[in-house]
């Protein structure tokens, strides 16, 4: 189990490394950073003093360094924009966007997990057909014409809901149906097929020949082992899909979040937010990644002794 | 239409069509007219797409009170025809697609045949690299590179083509290391034939079936990015129509002008929809596995 985690930290740590050196070189690659940072009209001595000030006529190596320094330091930047420092924006965005992602991981598993059992056992009924056009449809929609549809029959149309902010209870209603559709799809397909191959096993049988009732079956027996292979799933797609969806979501909606704050930045060329905030969400990315390898193998009995090959 | 399956079987159109039902027919002929109205778009649109005409600006579609006879599908905000931009912006975002998928299968294609068949040090760093892409929202790396390298056509189709590399670049590693177990790969080997040679002639001509699938799949995900970056503002720019930058635009127009919006909204429902039933039902063909299910 130590092992285990020791080695899941390690991978974590190396793969932020190995992003953290993109974004360095994505940077320098595109030319000066200088030309971003001040616009026309400077002159050829002022512009000498400004390659100084930002260490660029030192060799590569030495900026790399030196930008690795000044992020293990904590000193992100300035956004060039606001002029404030990039983490307290960041920071100021991150609850606004965990609000939104909890409401739409609790909706996706409220619905996909019941719905995906229901198409496991009803599969050759309409029922199980039915619900399976419906995950279909969740996956072909992309979210941001989802976004469009819902603001127009229920905003515009309907007029029953608000589409702006975050201010009340029902701010959260359109956005987390939008950002919630795609992780149903996903998380009621894996259900399904989780479901599917536990159905088939021996022990399913014996349950039932001992006579329990179909409810404790499919509950008891069928989901606390489909559970192991779905919480994988959960993990892996829906922390992309959230990540994706929320730029997109926050977005239409304008919703503070930190998806919200990169569209932004990326549209006015905001480097240092952008960079900073990237490496945010995937640091948070890779987190709950580690997080769900963890409780995978906390889970599974058979992980949890041997250091965890055998699960792969 | 391609027609692979699992087993290297071809089948003709019609095998095709008397095997599928009905929301796979729908598909089928969705996406054929589809791909036939994005290629016939200028002979099919009436209008030049960026010709602005001031005085019948946000009419809407033939049939609603206010619509000026020609414009099928009604005039944007800077009184553009509709459809001629929609027949545009379909065969742009399809081609964008079709580069960027291809490009993807060049690039992970090559490299997971590469680690499958050297095997080693040169296998260790390229399934890192797919791990790390694996842990990182593509969105993000999107919206990383097209706000430092600006969004010019090819930086939009380098984007498109790094947003899939790394499923090929997997399956072909997996098919790749099963294949140079087999016999036949063995007997080529004793025979003296180089790895170069193995790699051509005897591993690529085994792995088709498996990469048209997900040439398939990849293909409706890179619609689905190309049309979330376009309406983000960030993928191809203004005048040029896009599906999803229509809809991007449209968005300040939705309260008084819905047609701006619903029309190429509908129209990237149409691709993402048949082409995702098409992946999954070649998908379905080929793997044997999902038969009879």
């Amino acid at each position: 189990m130590l092992s285990r985690l020791l080695r899941t930290a390690f991978r974590m740590l190396l793969t932020f490394f190995v992003i953290v050196t993109l974004v360095f070189i994505t940077t320098r690659l595109s030319g000066s950073p200088l030309d971003f940072v001040i616009g026309e009209g400077m002159s050829v001595e002022d512009r000498a003093i400004m390659i100084r000030y930002y260490e660029l006529d030192r060799s590569l190596g030495e900026q790399y360094r030196a930008f690795l320094r000044a992020f293990f330091d904590g000193e992100f930047g300035l956004s060039f924009i606001e002029r404030r420092p990039v983490a307290d924006m960041v920071a100021e965005r991150l609850w606004p966007s965990a609000q939104l992602l909890f409401s739409a991981t609790a909706v996706t598993l409220l619905v996909a997990i019941p719905l995906g059992i229901i198409a496991a056992v009803q599969r050759k009924s309409w029922v199980g057909s039915a619900v399976m056009a419906f995950a279909f449809l969740g996956y072909a929609v992309p979210n941001f014409v989802l976004a469009v549809f819902l603001v127009l029959v229920f905003a515009f149309s309907l007029n029953w809901l608000p589409v702006v902010g975050n201010g009340t209870p029902a701010h959260f209603i359109l956005p987390t149906i939008t950002l919630a559709a795609a992780m149903i799809a996903a998380v009621m397909r894996f259900t399904r097929n989780a479901m599917l191959d536990v159905l088939g096993q021996d022990y399913m049988r014996t349950a039932r020949a001992k006579g329990l009732p179909e409810d404790t079956v499919i509950l008891k027996h069928g989901l606390r082992n489909a559970g192991i292979t779905i919480l994988s799933v959960v993990g892996l797609q829906v922390a992309a899909l959230a990540a994706s969806g929320s730029v997109v979501v926050e977005s239409i909606f304008a919703w503070p979040g930190i998806g919200d704050l990169l569209v932004n930045a990326a549209i006015r060329r905001d480097y240092p937010v952008l960079q900073f905030g990237v490496l945010t969400v995937a640091l948070a990315v890779l987190f709950i990644n580690a997080a769900i390898d963890f409780a995978y193998a906390w889970v599974d009995p058979r992980l949890r002794h041997d250091g965890g090959e055998a699960g792969k | 239409m391609t027609t692979v399956t699992g087993t290297g079987k071809y089948l003709g159109v019609r095998g095709l069509w008397s095997e599928a039902d009905l929301i796979r027919r729908v598909a089928l002929v969705l996406s054929v007219s589809l791909v036939l109205a994005a290629i016939f778009a200028p002979i099919l649109a009436g209008y030049e797409p960026n010709a602005q005409s001031l005085i019948s600006r946000l009419r809407p579609p033939l049939g609603f009170e206010g619509a000026r006879p020609g414009y099928y599908l009604g005039t944007d905000e800077l009184g553009r025809d509709l459809l001629s931009r929609c027949l545009y912006g379909l065969s742009l975002t399809l081609m964008l697609a079709a580069l960027g998928a291809t490009l993807g299968l060049v690039i992970g294609g090559t490299l997971g045949v590469l680690a499958g068949v050297a095997g080693g040090r040169i296998d260790a760093v390229i399934m890192a690299a797919v791990d790390t892409q694996i842990a990182v929202p593509f969105t993000l790396v999107a919206l990383f590179m097209l706000s430092v390298f600006g969004s010019s056509m090819p930086i939009i189709v380098v984007v498109l083509g790094v947003a899939g590399w790394e499923q090929y670049a997997r399956i072909l590693r997996g098919e790749g290391m099963r294949l140079m177990q087999l016999p036949f790969i063995e007997a080529a080997r004793a025979a003296g034939a180089s790895p170069q040679r193995i790699a051509l002639v005897h591993v690529l001509p085994n792995v088709v079936s498996p990469v048209v699938v997900q040439f398939t799949l990849s293909l409706s995900n890179i619609i689905l990015l190309e049309s979330t970056l376009s309406f983000l503002g960030l993928g191809v720019q203004p005048p040029t129509a896009t599906l999803g930058a229509m809809v991007g635009v449209g968005r300040d127009y939705m309260p008084t002008a819905p047609w701006i919006v619903l029309a190429p909204a509908l129209l990237i429902l149409a691709v993402t929809f048949s082409v995702q039933i098409l992946g999954d039902w070649l998908r379905d063909r080929a793997d044997v596995r999902l038969r009879g299910r």
